[in-house]
């Protein structure tokens, strides 16, 4: 029996010792009509070699590519010993830190990240993480429609990453809290204060401000923060973790700095994995601490005196809340955490802006690269961070089939998401792209679209 | 010692990052960092030491009996993770053309029909990231079922006041008001006050079964009777799924819509506090509405992604792609290991481990909450009997518990018991090891008789005493600060 230790010894003597005769009369509490009902879809049992070769077998089929695909989850150089020490029993087979005692290793772990996550983002406090980057926003969004207390709308710019603001309306729509997505400039590619004002009502509760912003631009921060205070509204930051070790933190955004700052915490030593486990982070300020969802982690002292750790602030939270709680989260994305706490401190702050900095340059060779190309231009005129948006003169789908089949994935169509933007695709560059990886996205780039400005499928039709 | 203590300025793993830093010449100066973060500078080796002996600081499954009610903290098979973190799996970006996936998507198709099987639902959306998102899924589900009807005076959710925190919270998220309805003397939801709360107003009721209380919910067909005949749905919150796996299955007591929690079920590990995963399942009516994406397979065998575009009427995304897509590839390879026969072994020992650990612990003088009833996988002892006699609280037990290697079952939930223990031993432990706990109980209650300070003063031997939770709210110290 699959992990099931029990003797036939053991058996009789609990048995034996309940006072019954069979297992089956354990469950005689259960209506007769609701019993034994045959599983028929689940196969019989394998045996780990078995479904080690079966799982070995999908992961080759599945293969492997070189990406050039970002759009919210990126590859970066993960440190061997990152997941090695996340998997040990003892932080992997763990919970919740409800018994603070037996808990000191996870409970110190968080409170190292919670000052990591404080710092890169320059807020006063942070949370032990959300699940990911997009339920963090519809998080931050609850959070500041709660302490806003009068405006019932969120302003989400549409250089907000896509599915996080569908993300958001599933989780905050119930509530009555709307959505409204000012427009951006076409040239820029950035949120114009224009666009704001035109969204702005006397409803409005926040403004989320994404830095870097889906296409990969650098919004002017500044100028948003300001004009987002000035009308009275929130500022959410919506940013990649790995970026802030090169742009300014969003605490030093405009005269006030943000309020709320969330995001994905995946490029953090979390590897893709088809899109999670991932975690979410959140920090604030200070004044919205109360207001946070989730666990949070204190320093305290034991009954000698010595330092300790322990959740506090658990008077939000759902399990003594109930009804009245600021989120209904419980489990959260501990491991996930784990990983990024000895991703940070393996990389250090240097260590952190080399691979920001690194993955800048490599976005930038790699456009300078396509910018060559005949049928690709840049579509934007403002600096990126590690990833952009160019423009195909044939289908983006098919480029991405052709490329496909060169073992490259060579970016997202945004197509379906910014039917304007047809034929354009985002594509990133991180630190991971060596310049001949590059030279060859580039080579079967120039060959794919050669090939079919000379013999476009159409004439094939005729 | 904190990592930010061992913290030298100059000190960095020239191995752990590019071998240049590249001058940024194009990006304006008012958009780039002032000062640099303050995160650790020390070296690999300072760093794995560091985390190896903070992970020595836990207690967890693979070092200690951890009989969490509720949590089901059962062995996570190895195999699980070594099989879901093969490199092609983890280099696998989520936005890859499903043609680039079809090994990892036909493990997320076929644990869909595993998942529809072991629930007796019509379907299953992978997508939840944790129980509470599974919750949050389907009292969403239930909202748009009734408002796809036109029937929007439904503004209530009814949860037995035993019920889990994330319950009535979900509830509020989904924009409904919650009504409490009691438990009666045996554990079971009063059903006579049942009757008196359902109404046209009645959008559904939320009901984990067996129920926190370690008890299975008898009259659940009358359950079920009373909450259609009034218009509302059943949602079935899977948190105690063990305990009737591949025995019973909630479609057949009636339920519209239930949540499985992965990270506990089927083993995925509980990581010091996620990731979880919580699979929803729907019957036919609730079918329109499921959370995208869901894993299809074509005509041709191929494995397809369906989003809004197939499911238009769905409640929509609840993440940026698939859930946490390697959590379900773990509790996939732990359903191939068990198999169905496997599958219900793990509701029969789970159950017999729990109803053997309560009937010793009643011989040895111990009071169980509800002593009539058969526990389930998990049972409630309450230590109010040794207050009164004692002083020695149940939080005093669960301390001096850690003294003696082990983990503290749940304690203080459900708050309607006092002095409440809420013990879950799983299947995977042996008659051994629950003979020692039961053990490490007695000792405990006599050191309570003879030399209560003792107790109350637990633990003794753990790397902290208890610490000062008054202290960590009123002087919040969430972050370290360098000194000036």
């Amino acid at each position: 029996m699959p992990f099931i230790p029990h003797t036939e010894a053991d058996i009789k003597a609990m048995l034996a010792a309940i006072g019954i005769q069979d297992v089956d009369d354990l469950f005689d509490e259960i209506p007769a009509a609701l019993r034994g009902a045959e599983l028929t879809a689940v196969p019989e049992a394998i045996n780990e070699m078995e479904i080690g070769r079966l799982m070995q077998e999908r992961a080759e089929a599945d293969g492997r590519y070189l990406c050039f695909i970002g759009a919210g989850a990126y590859e970066h150089h993960i440190p061997a010993a990152v997941w090695q020490i996340t998997t040990r029993g003892e932080f992997y087979s763990a919970y919740t830190p409800y018994q603070a005692e037996a808990s000191q290793g996870t409970l110190q772990l968080l409170y190292e990240y919670q000052t990591m996550i404080a710092g890169l983002t320059g807020m006063d406090v942070s949370n032990a993480s959300l699940y990911d980057g997009a339920s963090a926003l519809a998080e931050a969004v609850l959070m500041a429609v709660r302490s806003h207390k009068k405006g019932r709308t969120v302003l989400a710019p549409k250089t907000v990453h896509p599915v996080y603001r569908k993300v958001v309306r599933t989780i905050v729509s119930n509530q009555g809290i709307g959505l409204v997505e000012p427009d951006y400039d076409t040239r820029s590619g950035n949120s114009l204060l224009e666009a704001l004002e035109a969204s702005y009502s006397g409803d409005c509760a926040a403004l989320v401000i994404s830095q870097p912003n889906f296409f990969g631009v650098l919004e002017d921060v500044d100028a948003m923060t300001d004009w987002a205070h000035a009308h009275g509204l929130i500022v959410i930051a919506c940013v990649n973790p790995i970026s802030l070790a090169l742009l300014k933190a969003p605490g030093d955004w405009g005269n006030a700095g943000a309020d709320i700052v969330v995001g994905e915490g995946q490029p953090l030593g979390v590897p893709l994995s088809s899109g999670g486990p991932y975690f979410g982070f959140m920090s604030c300020k200070q004044d919205y601490v109360r207001q946070m969802p989730g666990r949070i982690i204190g320093r305290t002292v034991d009954r000698d005196g010595r330092p300790g750790f322990t959740l506090t602030l658990q008077a939000r939270e759902q399990h003594i809340r109930r009804s009245k709680a600021t989120s209904n989260i419980c489990t959260n994305q501990g491991l996930l955490v784990t990983a990024a706490t000895i991703y940070m401190s393996l990389l250090g702050p240097e260590g952190l802006e080399r691979v920001a900095a690194q993955s800048h340059a490599n976005i930038r060779t790699l456009l300078t690269r396509l910018g060559a190309i005949a049928g690709v231009e840049a579509v934007f005129d403002r600096p990126v961070f590690h990833e952009a948006v160019v423009r195909l003169q044939s289908p983006a789908a098919d480029v991405l089939r052709a490329m496909e089949a060169q073992g490259i994935l060579a970016g997202f169509a945004l197509t379906d998401d910014y039917p304007e933007l047809g034929q354009c695709l985002l594509v990133c560059a991180t630190e991971t792209k060596t310049s001949a990886d590059i030279d060859r996205y580039a080579q079967h780039m120039q060959r794919i679209l050669s090939k079919r400005r000379l013999d476009p499928p159409c004439a094939q039709k005729m | 010692m904190l990592i930010f203590e061992l913290s030298r300025s100059g000190r960095r793993n020239p191995s752990q990052s590019p071998s240049v830093m590249p001058v940024v010449e194009d990006i304006p100066q008012h958009l780039l960092r002032r000062k640099r973060p303050i995160l650790p500078e020390v070296s690999e080796m300072q760093a794995v030491r560091h985390y190896t002996r903070l992970s020595q600081k836990n207690f967890s499954i693979d070092t200690h009996f951890y009989p969490l009610g509720s949590c089901t903290m059962k062995y996570n098979p190895r195999a699980c993770n070594a099989f879901s973190m093969l490199p092609q799996f983890l280099a696998r970006h989520p936005l890859a053309s499903p043609a680039t996936g079809q090994g990892f998507l036909a493990c997320l198709f076929e644990l869909q029909e595993i998942l529809k099987d072991v629930t007796g639902m019509k379907a299953v959306s992978l997508t939840p990231m944790a129980g509470a998102q599974g919750e949050f899924a389907g009292v969403a589900m239930i909202r748009a079922y009734h408002e796809s009807r036109g029937d929007v005076s439904r503004t209530e959710i009814l949860v037995p006041d035993a019920a889990h925190g994330t319950n009535p919270a979900t509830a509020v998220m989904c924009g409904y008001t919650v009504r409490e309805i009691p438990t009666d003397a045996n554990g079971g939801i009063d059903i006579e006050r049942l009757r008196a709360a359902v109404g046209p107003q009645t959008a559904g009721l939320m009901l984990t079964n067996p129920s926190t209380l370690g008890v299975f919910e008898r009259d659940i067909q009358e359950v079920q009777l009373i909450v259609h005949k009034a218009g509302g749905l059943l949602y079935y919150d899977g948190a105690n799924l063990n305990a009737i796996l591949g025995k019973v299955k909630p479609g057949n007591m009636g339920f519209d819509v239930i949540h499985m929690n992965l990270h506990k079920t089927f083993s995925t590990p509980h990581g010091g506090g996620g990731p979880g995963a919580g699979p929803v399942g729907v019957n036919e009516r609730l079918l329109p509405f499921l959370p995208v994406p869901v894993v299809a397979q074509a005509r041709d065998g191929r494995y397809v992604v369906e989003t809004e575009e197939e499911h238009p009427q769905s409640i929509g995304r609840l993440s940026a792609y698939m859930g946490n897509a390697g959590i379900l590839l773990r509790a996939y390879v732990y359903a191939r290991l068990l198999g169905r026969t496997g599958m219900r072994r793990v509701a029969e020992f789970a159950t017999l481990n729990a109803n053997y650990m309560m009937a010793r612990l009643k011989q040895q003088g111990f009071t169980a909450a509800f002593p009539a009833r058969r526990a389930t996988h998990e049972f409630i002892i309450t230590l109010k009997p040794m207050k009164d006699a004692t002083g020695v609280i149940a939080m005093d037990v669960a301390k001096r518990l850690l003294d003696k290697g082990f983990h503290a079952p749940t304690t203080y939930f459900p708050m309607l018991v006092p002095e409440c223990f809420l013990i879950e031993p799983t299947e995977t432990e042996s008659k051994e090891e629950l003979d020692s706990f039961i053990a490490a109980m007695v000792a405990i209650a006599h050191e309570a008789q003879i030399n209560p300070e003792l107790v109350k003063n637990a633990p003794h031997t753990t790397v902290v005493r208890r610490l000062d939770d008054v202290r960590a709210a009123r002087e919040l110290d969430l972050r370290w600060r360098a000194p000036d």
